[in-house]
């Protein structure tokens, strides 16, 4: 037993001179990238709806439309459609499928698929269906509505016209990925038309498939032997969950990774001037705000409110540790949408601030909470806000809890003031308007939690009106200014703080190109990188 | 001079008069042999240093702990009068220990004041009561050990919220069975001596028995326990602290204050360096004064 | 610490037939562990976290979370939810992750044996280090030794886990880069090597790859070591504690008397005397790493049952940190049963 033990010791201390990581660079057709994954919880496109997840998905199943990631301002354009043709009535769209696309598995891809697809996602009624239900598609009318007419021809009919960009923007989000119903089939258990199996295996006709999967861990894709599009240089793509930014940088600069994403301001300031090693900022969809509790007597005054967004450093954040990260941005859509307004009429005055709380009945302000949950960045943000506001003499308290525990509180209309995040769930001005801008029914019983400005408890029956409005608005430039319209109202009446728009700032090694996170509209795309 | 001295011959005197004298001089005597011991000595120095710079860390203090300014952040130690620079959001470190300070003797006290009290409880009364009573205490004391520590502790935590004095309920409820065991074992070798038995037929009820006789004699083996579990206890404070789940923003916590800083270590190293060694210092004096209380109090060699 | 359970607090029948004693071992250790699982089980339903919202996210409508609700049996009454987890339990299910979506047997399977190769490797280092240490201590008492064996251990006892595994990982990978990063495995070498065990280091020497072996090598090294320094500070304490009890006894002045050579009074007698015990507070060592190395894995990214418990619990995952609860209470229940057990038969001083 103890010879044993001391042979291990000295085989264990010879070993440690050598224990030196062996490798200097990735292999030339692998991408190793380094993210934050451990939301992933499935591939299912009908019921995946997280960040990493849409990174994966978007390289992995095609859509009926979707964006060039080499030209995303040009919008969605034919992908497994060629083509789509809108009724006189504005409420039957025609698709005409393409030709070549091929699943992994060897099958074709044809319009039962993408039958099979979207009734899919409509009837297994999952978190995010209701980026399709929205158009009147219920899992007992699906029959009727999503319908492949022949192998080449499907046609979709909505429960009122709607503006085509919507309808077409909505199929480019995850849930619009066709998935291969034999593969899904042969599948199926207990009638889930696959789910189980999609969870943690896909069955697309992107360049990608996914070959494990270990969650909180990594993600392996490879290619798709039976890609319609030209081959990708990256033949394997490895995404790696590290947690911290400093080991990102670490492992950047070593070279044990070519993509870092989720670098912070320091660690990017401290990739400067390190040889081989980039950044690229992207504009994304994210935007960082709080929101008032109009329960709250004290909040629901304007004057108050307006109070707290003067004393709101908005500059000095964006200059220090959101330095590079965020950019100030203070309506409800994200710079790049259709709409999106440019217009920042807050900015940080104590003095303003301390004017219009005076202005208010509540003069000496009174305590405030803010939920915020524990991530790094927000607790900073919360601590520079209890600073700004202490300082025109409202003593704020944070409450601090785990993701689930703030939403949670969120969600039953318990905060005070909510410090949060909001990303578009598809690219289209109505993703965002339609939370912030519209409140179907502001009663506790209606329990409509998918509302932003439901949580906020903000009764806005004449808004909604126009935000409803502006979906069926055919006209692309009338329906870019009743957004710009309503997002001014929005600014000078809503009880939302709008503050910050995230910049995504990718380390990667000098030699990468073409890495697109996606901008504000989408997720990446692996298949156009070279390195 | 002269009081001191006859207070010293009262404390040393062969022959005590009183229950109280021979007491206090056990005490006393504890004190000398602990005196000669200089590592133990360093570090009860350690701990009264520790001490008055919480009490006096308005006056120490050179910043307000709490007061930001994003134009002065993550400045060097000796940077613009910071001495040990500032933080992400421009506080200053120094004067944001010398606080966090504070909120570590909160934490000890408050744990001392129910770990140690909940486990003399069950382990006496298990003890002296015996039978099913005692099997059932100790069950349970058995199901709280058998419970990965930390692990309860964050469940704990999550479930009552975070915050300061729910760590302290947490940690708490995870370190109240050892003591529950070392109280059990006294009374176990209490119960049935003379003493006792001398004490029972004079009428004494139970209660009276556990609380006036049993527990003073268990005392002295808990205290050692807890100083010595003491570095123990901060360390997973300061742990819960570093997960987010104890003191909270923008309190300035150690083991939170590790974590806030530890984002920045490539570049600014001193911003989680800074609480660690300050950590590092109070448990090393717990235990460099749990040691020599041990020598002190319990000459046999501790098992555990 | 752990170290206070053998002996005292254990059920004495009135008689003494092995048969009781072992039926009574068991009860008690199934009684200790229903117990286990039913304060996890409340404190997961007590927990102000709504697990309906993990499931389903932000943006769900009420009615997909009343589906979800419902789903999850979360409609019926608590003990009969207790009930209902006993049960499958006891079949061997523990239910289905809702943050990894899979069952949680099988992210189990996938987590522990990345802590059982942390906390071998880390016990073997305080092993190694840590018994010469305490004999040397104890054999030269109050030598340079003894107060460096005795400083070690106090150093150990007061450093911050995740502070000393900070420093360490920004100071050896970081500056000098000698060590590999967080994670267990080279990004590159995932998936490189077929699972026969779970345990890199092994799999991958049985396979041959020795590219892959050092590689996992050099990412266990450090956390290893660290949770190593941990475990060397107790064990070297209590092997100098146990040493010193039997240098003191009389059979070691007899046999020094009859002038037996130092080495063989020290490890030939006294050593051969303690080795019972020290087994029991190695095992007791190891136990407190598996569960102790819930911060260590944090840090160094360690994809283990301690992250994977924490990370779930945070989620409000309580599937998952039942589950993980019960392995690791289990192992710790049976690690302390076999160390009593071998305390009682071996130890002639407990009969």
């Amino acid at each position: 037993m103890k010879k044993s033990f001391v042979a291990a010791a000295v085989a264990s201390l010879l070993s440690v001179g050598l224990a030196a990581p062996s490798f200097a660079e990735t292999p030339p057709n692998m991408l190793v990238i380094a993210n934050r994954i451990d939301d992933i919880k499935t591939f299912d496109p009908a019921e995946s709806f997280e960040f990493a997840g849409a990174d994966v998905s978007r390289n992995v199943y095609e859509k009926l439309v979707n964006f060039d990631p080499l030209n995303l301002d040009a919008g969605y354009r034919p992908q497994l459609a060629e083509s789509w043709q809108i009724s006189e009535d504005g409420k039957t769209i025609t698709f005409t499928m393409a030709q070549g696309h091929v699943f992994a598995s060897g099958n074709p891809v044809t319009a039962k698929d993408a039958e099979f697809s979207l009734r899919r996602a409509v009837q297994l009624n999952k978190t995010p269906s209701f980026i399709l239900t929205q158009f009147g598609f219920t899992p007992e009318n699906v029959e009727q509505t999503i319908v492949a007419t022949d192998a080449n021809t499907l046609v979709l009919t909505l429960d009122q016209p709607y503006a085509l960009s919507f309808v077409l923007n909505c199929l480019t989000a995850t849930i619009g990925g066709i998935v291969d119903m034999e593969t899904a089939m042969a599948n199926a258990a207990d009638g889930d038309m696959g789910s189980d199996w999609l969870r943690t295996n896909t069955a697309g006709s992107g360049p990608y498939k996914v070959v494990a999967w270990k969650p909180s861990e990594s993600v392996l894709m490879d290619l798709n032997p039976n890609y319609a599009g030209a081959k990708p240089a990256m033949e394997r793509v490895i995404v790696q969950h590290i947690q911290e930014s400093a080991t990102q940088r670490l492992q950047l600069e070593r070279g044990d990774i070519d993509v870092a994403r989720n670098l912070s301001p320091e660690d990017v300031a401290g990739l400067a001037d390190v040889d081989d090693v980039k950044i690229v900022d992207e504009l994304r969809g994210r935007l960082m705000y709080f929101s008032a509790n109009q329960k709250n007597k004290m909040l629901s005054d304007p004057k108050v409110f307006e109070a707290l967004k003067l004393a709101t450093d908005y500059e000095g954040m964006a200059g220090s540790f959101l330095k590079g990260q965020y950019t100030v941005h203070q309506a409800f859509l994200p710079l790049t949408f259709l709409g999106a307004l440019e217009e920042n009429p807050f900015s940080y005055d104590i003095a303003a601030a301390k004017a219009a709380l005076a202005e208010s009945s509540y003069p000496d302000c009174g305590p405030i909470k803010i939920s915020v949950r524990d991530a790094q960045e927000r607790l900073d943000i919360a601590q520079s806000l209890q600073n700004t506001w202490g300082q025109i003499g409202c003593e704020v308290e944070l409450i601090v809890g785990t993701g689930a525990q703030t939403l949670d509180r969120y969600r039953a209309r318990e905060h005070d003031i909510y410090l949060g995040a909001w990303g578009p769930d598809y690219p289209d001005p109505n993703t965002n308007a339609g939370t912030f801008a519209v409140n179907p029914d502001n009663s506790d019983e209606a329990g409509a939690t998918g509302f932003l400005a439901w949580r906020n408890a903000w009764d806005i029956p004449e808004m909604s009106k126009k935000t409803l409005a502006a979906v069926v608005e055919n006209d692309t430039d009338a329906r870019r200014e009743m957004y710009l319209d309503l997002q001014r109202e929005h600014q000078k009446v809503s009880p939302f703080g709008m503050m910050f728009q995230q910049i995504e700032q990718n380390g990667m090694g000098a030699s990468v190109e073409n890495f697109v996170a996606g901008g504000a509209t989408t997720a990446v795309s692996y298949w156009v990188i070279t390195k | 001079m002269s009081t001191s001295q006859g207070l010293r011959d009262w404390l040393l005197s062969e022959e005590p008069t009183s229950r109280r004298q021979a007491r206090f001089a056990a005490w006393y005597k504890g004190w000398l042999t602990l005196r000669s011991n200089t590592l133990a000595m360093l570090g009860l120095f350690v701990l009264a240093f520790l001490v008055l710079a919480a009490i006096f860390a308005p006056l120490l203090a050179s910043h307000d702990p709490f007061a930001q300014e994003l134009g002065q952040r993550l400045l060097a130690p000796g940077e613009d009068g910071h001495l040990f620079g500032t933080d992400s959001l421009g506080r200053d470190i120094y004067s944001r220990l010398l606080y966090g300070a504070r909120i570590s003797i909160y934490i000890v006290l408050l744990v001392v004041m129910v770990a140690p009290v909940v486990g003399l409880i069950v382990g006496t009364v298990a003890g002296y009561a015996g039978g099913w009573v005692d099997v059932l205490l100790m069950r349970v004391t058995d199901i709280f050990l058998a419970f990965p520590r930390l692990i309860l502790a964050l469940a704990f935590v999550a479930a009552l919220g975070a915050g300061i004095e729910n760590a302290v309920l947490a940690i708490s409820l995870t370190a109240w069975p050892p003591y529950a065991r070392i109280a059990r074992a006294e009374t176990l070798t209490i119960r049935n001596t003379d003493f006792i038995h001398g004490i029972k037929l004079q009428g004494a009820g139970p209660v009276r028995i556990v609380t006036r006789h049993i527990w003073p004699l268990c005392i002295s083996s808990l205290v050692i326990r807890v100083t010595l579990d003491m570095a123990g206890i901060i360390l997973t404070a300061a742990g819960l602290g570093f997960l987010g789940l104890g003191a909270q923003p923008p309190s300035p916590e150690w083991g939170a204050m590790i974590s806030e800083g530890r984002k920045y270590i490539l570049d600014y190293w001193w911003v989680a360096t800074i609480p660690g060694i300050a950590i590092f210092a109070i448990s090393l004096a717990f235990n460099l004064l749990g040691d020599g209380l041990r020598d002190v109090l319990d000459p046999k060699e501790d098992n555990a | 610490m752990a170290g206070t359970t053998h002996g005292e607090g254990r059920l004495r029948p009135p008689f003494p037939p092995w048969l009781t004693k072992t039926l009574t071992t068991l009860a008690t250790v199934a009684a200790t562990i229903i117990g286990l699982l039913f304060v996890t089980f409340m404190i997961g339903r007590v927990m102000p976290i709504d697990p309906v919202l993990a499931v389903i996210g932000e943006r769900a409508t009420q009615e997909q979370y009343d589906q979800t609700f419902r789903d999850l049996g979360l409609d019926q009454p608590l003990l009969m939810q207790f009930w209902i987890y006993v049960s499958d339990v006891l079949q061997g299910d523990l239910g289905k992750s809702i943050r990894t979506g899979q069952k949680v047997t099988t992210d189990i399977a996938r987590v522990f044996p990345a802590t059982l190769e942390l906390a071998s490797l880390g016990t073997l280092f305080g092993v190694v280090l840590g018994v010469p240490l305490g004999v040397v201590a104890a054999v030269r008492r109050g030598s340079w030794i003894d107060h460096l064996a005795r400083f070690v251990g106090l150093i150990g006892y007061s450093m911050p886990i995740f502070w000393l595994g900070l420093v360490g990982l920004l100071v050896f990978y970081g500056i000098l880069g000698w060590v590999a990063g967080p994670g267990r495995l080279g990004i590159f070498y995932q998936g490189v090597v077929e699972p026969i065990t779970g345990l890199l280091l092994v799999d991958s020497a049985l396979r041959g790859e020795w590219t892959v072996f050092r590689d996992a090598f050099s990412h266990i090294i450090l956390p290893a070591s660290l949770l190593g320094y941990y475990s060397l500070a107790y064990i070297s304490r209590m092997t100098r504690s146990f040493m010193l009890e039997q240098l003191g006894s009389e059979y070691v002045t007899t046999a020094r008397v009859k002038g037996l050579g130092e080495w063989q009074v020290v490890w030939g007698h006294a050593f051969r005397n303690i080795r019972i015990q020290l087994v029991t507070v190695i095992a007791l060592a190891y136990a407190n790493l598996l569960e102790g190395s819930v911060l260590t894995e944090i840090i160094f990214a360690w994809p283990g049952l301690g992250q994977y418990i924490t990370t779930s619990l945070l989620a409000n995952d309580m599937n998952s940190v039942l589950g993980g609860t019960i392995v690791i209470g289990t192992i710790f229940v049976a690690i302390n049963i076999f160390s009593d057990l071998l305390y009682r038969f071996f130890d002639p001083r407990s009969k």
